[in-house]
């Protein structure tokens, strides 16, 4: 597979989990998204993103989102057909363990910054999986900014035994 | 071992007088006609190592990549790399094609990248992949793996036939997935093969694996042929990647259609005889293959690559290079039945009071199992020196799929 791809956002209606065709579509990780949409999507550019597989319940989205504009910009949400909700989520410290909670505000890159979502770290939580996310499936994952603009990343799925922390109201994590 | 020109064939490795028997060599080769040989092994012979060729950066050797994209799949025309690693999968019985071509998209993602340096998605300890060493990922299909596809497989994949020499160890045989993992540096392999068999857990289990290897990179002129632990060249004779000779005896036409571009794999387990073997003195040796110990030259000749000349007769009338030899025994007649070797050593723990454990890893790489190596090999059978101190103990036959493009997979032509 390749590695991440994405594309300008088409709407939720396309985001899901695609039964990939072979050597789909998607463009090289390396690609800035079109600039269809409004500028903070234009100007973001996605790499190595994947899900951890899951057979429901939670999980999380992981990459690297790169600001190539000149402005800054504001991650502000994420919907996708694999999950009944998308979160974006930080994870800190609390009472020496580590716990994931929502990000108030979302999370802001800076011109020519960049954003990890990594496990143990900031991610995009998928909550109430609509079904099995198995190895080797890829899922889309629609990214909004605070503009108003969206781009869709997608990602394949891979097992994975970390990215266990604990979600903060004590639920159990993906 | 050698190989001998024309014959492809396992090298030279046979050798005389088992033991007891001290031979000369006329008389050997009565002896030797019990001793079938095994084919196995040799090694291939192209290059070794070598770094990216450079002798500037003192980590030239960790730098080298290679491409992983392309007709053919890296690691059967690349220079042999130092140390290879052969698994052998056994897939899950609820994959079905689907699962296949999730399975595959993982593993060919993983391999893309981490053989050109950069860590695979969600791999745990990405600094392991930062020294590429000419790392180089072979992906092999079973008849199992070909049938859950649902696809017509090629006539010749199944078990080779059983031969009179083998002693196969069932734990050593066959599988329905192979990963050739090939560096020039052991932790790079180790890490590639952590992540790959991480992603191949849900959908198969470990059926085998082999470790083998050869001189370090840098440690000799690139291009030498490999000695095996019989201490002979192995693998003078094969053919040179890159020609048109190598194309028309390794690469597939197409048959089935998905196998266009792709080839076979045949790898045998070899057990070598060290002990055996020091009983053999020089002479001995020399003429169980046909070949001089210190140059690979043909007993006939005085370099490695002169071609033997098998009327040659010594002072009493016998042949000079043994009828019984390997060197004679893996040659053929018809030039369609050669093969291309790419071997390793292997050098594992004794079992209880014997002090070695030790043998070829013989790979070759043949457009068709069935017409190339199959005859060799019943040549080599029915007599070769050789087999008096070398063993198959392991046996499996493996499609090799043609590459893939970028944003493709391996197998992708299949299902």
């Amino acid at each position: 597979m390749r590695s991440t791809a994405m594309t300008p956002a088409l709407g939720a209606a396309l985001a899901a989990v695609l039964a990939l065709a072979g050597c789909a579509a998607g463009q090289p990780a390396e690609t800035p998204a079109a600039s269809v949409q409004a500028e903070a999507a234009a100007s973001v550019t996605v790499t190595d993103a994947w899900v951890k597989a899951g057979d429901g319940g939670m999980t999380a989205l992981f990459g690297m989102l790169d600001n190539g504009g000149a402005t800054s910009i504001t991650l502000s949400g994420a919907e996708t057909d694999a999950a009944e909700m998308a979160e974006l989520h930080e994870t800190v410290e609390s009472d020496g363990a580590m716990t994931m909670r929502e990000k108030e505000g979302g999370f802001e890159i800076a011109a020519g910054g960049h954003l990890m979502l990594e496990p143990g770290a900031n991610h995009v939580m998928l909550m109430g999986l609509t079904g099995p996310l198995q190895a080797g499936d890829e899922v889309t994952v629609t990214l909004s900014f605070s503009d108003g603009s969206s781009l869709d990343v997608v990602a394949p799925v891979k097992d994975y035994q970390g990215a266990n922390e604990q979600y903060d109201e004590g639920h159990e994590a993906h | 071992m050698t190989g001998e020109p024309g014959g492809s064939g396992f090298s030279r490795r046979h050798l005389l007088f088992g033991g007891a028997a001290a031979a000369g060599a006329g008389a050997a080769a009565a002896l030797g006609a019990s001793a079938a040989i095994r084919a196995g092994v040799d090694a291939a012979g192209a290059s070794g190592a070598g770094g990216a060729g450079g002798t500037a950066s003192p980590t030239a050797v960790g730098e080298a990549i290679l491409p992983f994209h392309g007709v053919h799949q890296a690691g059967v025309e690349t220079p042999p790399q130092a140390h290879a690693l052969f698994i052998a999968l056994d897939l899950l019985p609820e994959v079905d094609a689907p699962a296949l071509r999730r399975m595959l998209r993982v593993l060919s993602d993983d391999a893309a990248r981490v053989t050109q340096g950069r860590p695979p998605l969600a791999d745990t300890e990405p600094e392991l992949a930062e020294v590429p060493a000419r790392l180089t990922v072979t992906f092999g299909f079973g008849p199992g793996l070909v049938a859950r596809a649902g696809a017509e497989a090629p006539s010749w994949l199944r078990p080779l036939p059983p031969f009179g020499i083998d002693r196969l160890d069932p734990r050593w045989n066959d599988g329905d997935l192979l990963l050739q993992i090939g560096a020039d540096d052991a932790v790079t392999v180790s890490h590639a093969a952590r992540m790959l068999l991480k992603d191949a857990r849900s959908f198969a289990t470990i059926r085998w694996t082999q470790r083998g290897f050869r001189r370090a990179a840098g440690s000799e002129p690139e291009g030498r042929t490999m000695r095996n632990l019989f201490g002979q060249l192995d693998g003078t004779v094969n053919p040179k990647p890159g020609t048109p000779d190598f194309d028309e005896l390794v690469w597939s036409g197409g048959e089935p259609a998905w196998m266009a571009g792709g080839t076979s794999m045949v790898l045998r387990r070899i057990a070598m005889d060290l002990d055996g073997w020091d009983r053999v003195d020089r002479p001995g040796r020399e003429a169980s293959v046909g070949r001089k110990l210190a140059s690979g030259a043909p007993l006939t000749g005085e370099r490695e690559h002169d071609e033997p000349d098998f009327e040659a007769l010594g002072p009493v009338g016998f042949p000079v290079i043994p009828d019984f030899s390997h060197l004679r025994r893996s040659r053929s007649e018809e030039p369609g039945e050669r093969i291309y070797r790419r071997g390793y050593n292997y050098d594992e723990a004794p079992a209880s009071a014997s002090v070695s454990d030790a043998g070829l890893l013989f790979a070759s790489f043949q457009a068709d199992v069935d017409r190339q190596f199959v005859p060799i090999q019943r040549r080599l059978d029915e007599l070769d020196l050789l087999n008096e101190w070398t063993t198959p103990v392991g046996s499996a036959v493996f499609a090799i799929p043609p590459g893939c493009a970028e944003g493709g997979y391996i197998g992708d032509t299949l299902v």
